[in-house]
């Protein structure tokens, strides 16, 4: 099993150095002086050769390349050229909101997608029609519609909840709510798919001889079987999550990485889109490695093998 | 995630197994189904391809259907709710929202469209590549598919309009360099399905060239699956591609597209709920239409491959 652990991490780490080489790759390989791509159209005295210095211009492209890999691996991601501040700061900053709204929604879409799939699958033939249509119907929604549409019920109409900003946990309902409702969705037919084939397995028909309830078997032993299949979705779940969260904070305007990204991207600051890329990315590889070890651990048949 | 490198080459209906779940959501709706039982029913596959039609003719010609223009309007006439004479209501400027959302049609599907050419070709290179028996060339090509989809694929966009440029060309690529994994994971495992097929053993022993096997029987039957998930994936592109122009990176303010007319609906929400209603139930329909056509598709394609 260790041997296994062992060759995850170095895949993990591979592909985290595969995605920082990409991204000089590609700095290097569009036309144009690469001065003039990091600083798009911002410009004030000493900028280009501020960028010079920091990515080493005058030398050889191996050196560039192992200083730039030797300064991420460092925690330093550069300088941002329209703020003027160092890229990490200003991630860092804008970090915890993010962080908190995707944290939330993550857990009410597990939460909901859980509670939906133990309570519909192999139930009635109508329960599940239901369900399934319900599912389909939220994971084909886009996370900004659905931000609109329980803005103008649960803000403009009922006022409920605050329009926009970031002040205490009122501010967090709707925001969480969109973004969890299309990956609740997803989420809930993989598992109730899982549950289904789990209940199909002669030892619920054992423990169900042995007189134990309907409930309790789905909720302590079905569930933990349908899980290692939903598992596998985690990675792609957190991904997706902070992807949805840049598109969720600019309809309920609220503060966060995704106003940082926006406004970098429309003035081409490239070191801090490229920073806040490479964060999800790492976060993305790291969160995939944990699960796949901890799917590991979870499945002593997996460890035989 | 268990990436599909390590996995063995697909069993003959296992194609699915190149993807992990969650990598393609119409797959995974797909796995999640059981004929007959739900939306993969006769009546949702023949309504989603229905509309799906509608929609292509939409596209084509949108003034067919709305006498209205949709990039002027008449101000005074600005935010006037649904009526006869404007049945979804008009925007702030006066414009008609039922045929800024027929046009709009026009956007979503050649954007999404566009990218996907792009995934398409890309994906089918690398994966033909990686179905080759040569361990160097899986490898690298496979450590490629799994740094590219480690990025989200809306912050993997962003960044690459933010080296592009805004504008609906750029965000097709990006949406399109974002998609590549996804074909050329399923291209590599039909590749090696097909590769160590009985017919094509065959072919080589009668004589054939690898070049002529390779054409002639590798190839097209390689090519089969890749129509099938590109109806799968189109729906999560049409999705992104409006996300993006949500977000202003797309087409230019005032364009009739639909993530464009919802950003501008965010601003009215207040007063109007009509400008935010349509669109976004444009884009929600269109999506499961091509869920549904495709993964009744997909299911019909495994069940020939089993």
């Amino acid at each position: 099993m260790w041997s296994r652990i062992a060759s995850r991490l170095l895949t993990s780490l591979v592909v985290a150095w595969a995605s920082v080489t990409a991204a000089f790759l590609a700095l290097h390989a569009l036309p144009g002086r690469i001065e003039d791509i990091l600083a798009g159209d911002v410009d004030y005295p000493g900028l280009r050769e501020a960028i010079a210095a920091e990515w080493g211009l005058d030398r050889s492209l191996f050196e560039q390349y192992a200083a730039f890999v030797s300064r991420i691996a460092g925690g330093d991601l550069g300088t941002s050229y329209v703020l003027r501040q160092p890229v990490t700061e200003i991630v860092g900053s804008q970090l915890w909101p993010t962080v908190q709204l995707a944290l939330a929604a993550g857990v009410l879409a597990v939460a909901l997608a859980v509670s939906v799939a133990l309570l519909t699958a192999g139930r009635g033939r109508r329960a599940r029609k239901l369900a399934s249509i319900l599912e389909l119907v939220l994971a084909s929604t886009p996370v900004f519609w659905i931000g609109i549409l329980l803005l103008m019920l649960f803000s403009f109409t009922l006022r409920w909840f605050p329009v926009s900003g970031a002040n205490g946990w009122t501010s967090l309902v709707l925001p969480s709510i969109a973004l969890a409702l299309p990956t609740a969705g997803l989420l809930a037919q993989v598992l109730r798919e899982a549950i289904e084939k789990t209940l199909d397995q002669p030892f619920v028909t054992t423990i169900r001889a042995r007189g134990v309830g309907e409930f309790a078997i789905r909720a302590r032993h079905v569930l933990r079987h349908a899980l290692l299949p939903a598992v596998t979705l985690g990675g792609w779940l957190i991904g997706g999550l902070l992807g949805g969260a840049v598109i969720t904070e600019k309809v309920f305007g609220r503060p966060g990485l995704g106003s940082v990204t926006l406004g970098a991207v429309l003035t081409h600051d490239v070191p801090v889109v490229l920073a806040v890329v490479l964060l999800a990315a790492f976060i993305h590889v790291a969160a995939s490695t944990i699960l796949d070890i901890l799917y590991l651990l979870i499945d002593p048949r997996l460890r035989a093998a | 995630m268990n990436a599909p490198s390590r996995m063995p080459a697909a069993a003959p209906g296992e194609i699915a197994a190149a993807f992990p779940p969650g990598d393609l959501p119409g797959l995974d709706r797909l796995r999640a189904s059981k004929p007959g039982r739900d939306w993969t029913s006769a009546p949702a596959f023949h309504l989603s391809a229905l509309f799906l039609v509608a929609l292509l003719i939409v596209a084509a010609v949108p003034s067919l259907f709305t006498g209205y223009d949709p990039l002027t309007g008449d101000f005074a006439e600005g935010l006037k709710p649904p009526s006869w004479a404007h049945l979804f209501g008009t925007d702030r400027l006066g414009r008609d929202v039922l045929a800024r959302t027929l046009h709009g049609a026009r956007y979503s599907l050649l954007i999404g469209l566009s990218g996907m050419a792009i995934s398409v070709v890309a994906g089918v290179l690398l994966g033909i590549l990686a179905g080759q028996q040569n361990r160097l060339l899986d490898e690298a090509t496979s450590r490629i598919f799994d740094v590219l989809s480690s990025f989200p694929g809306v912050l993997l966009a962003m960044l690459v309009v933010t080296f592009l440029g805004q504008g609906m060309l750029n965000i097709a690529v990006a949406v399109g360099i974002a998609g590549i994994p996804k074909f050329g994971r399923v291209v590599r495992a039909q590749t090696q399905l097909v590769r160590d097929a009985d017919y094509v053993t065959q072919a080589a022993i009668y004589g054939l060239g690898r070049r002529q096997v390779f054409l002639r029987h590798v190839l097209p039957n390689v090519l089969v699956a890749v129509p099938v998930i590109a109806t799968v994936y189109i729906g999560s592109t049409i999705l992104t591609v409006s996300g993006l122009s949500f977000l202003g990176l797309g087409p230019q303010p005032s364009t009739p597209e639909w993530g464009v007319m919802l950003a501008e609906s965010r601003d009215v929400l207040r007063v109007a709920w009509w400008p935010a209603v349509f669109p976004g139930a444009a884009i929600t329909l269109t999506v499961i239409a091509f869920s549904v056509v495709g993964g009744v598709l997909q299911k019909r394609f495994e069940g020939r491959l089993a």
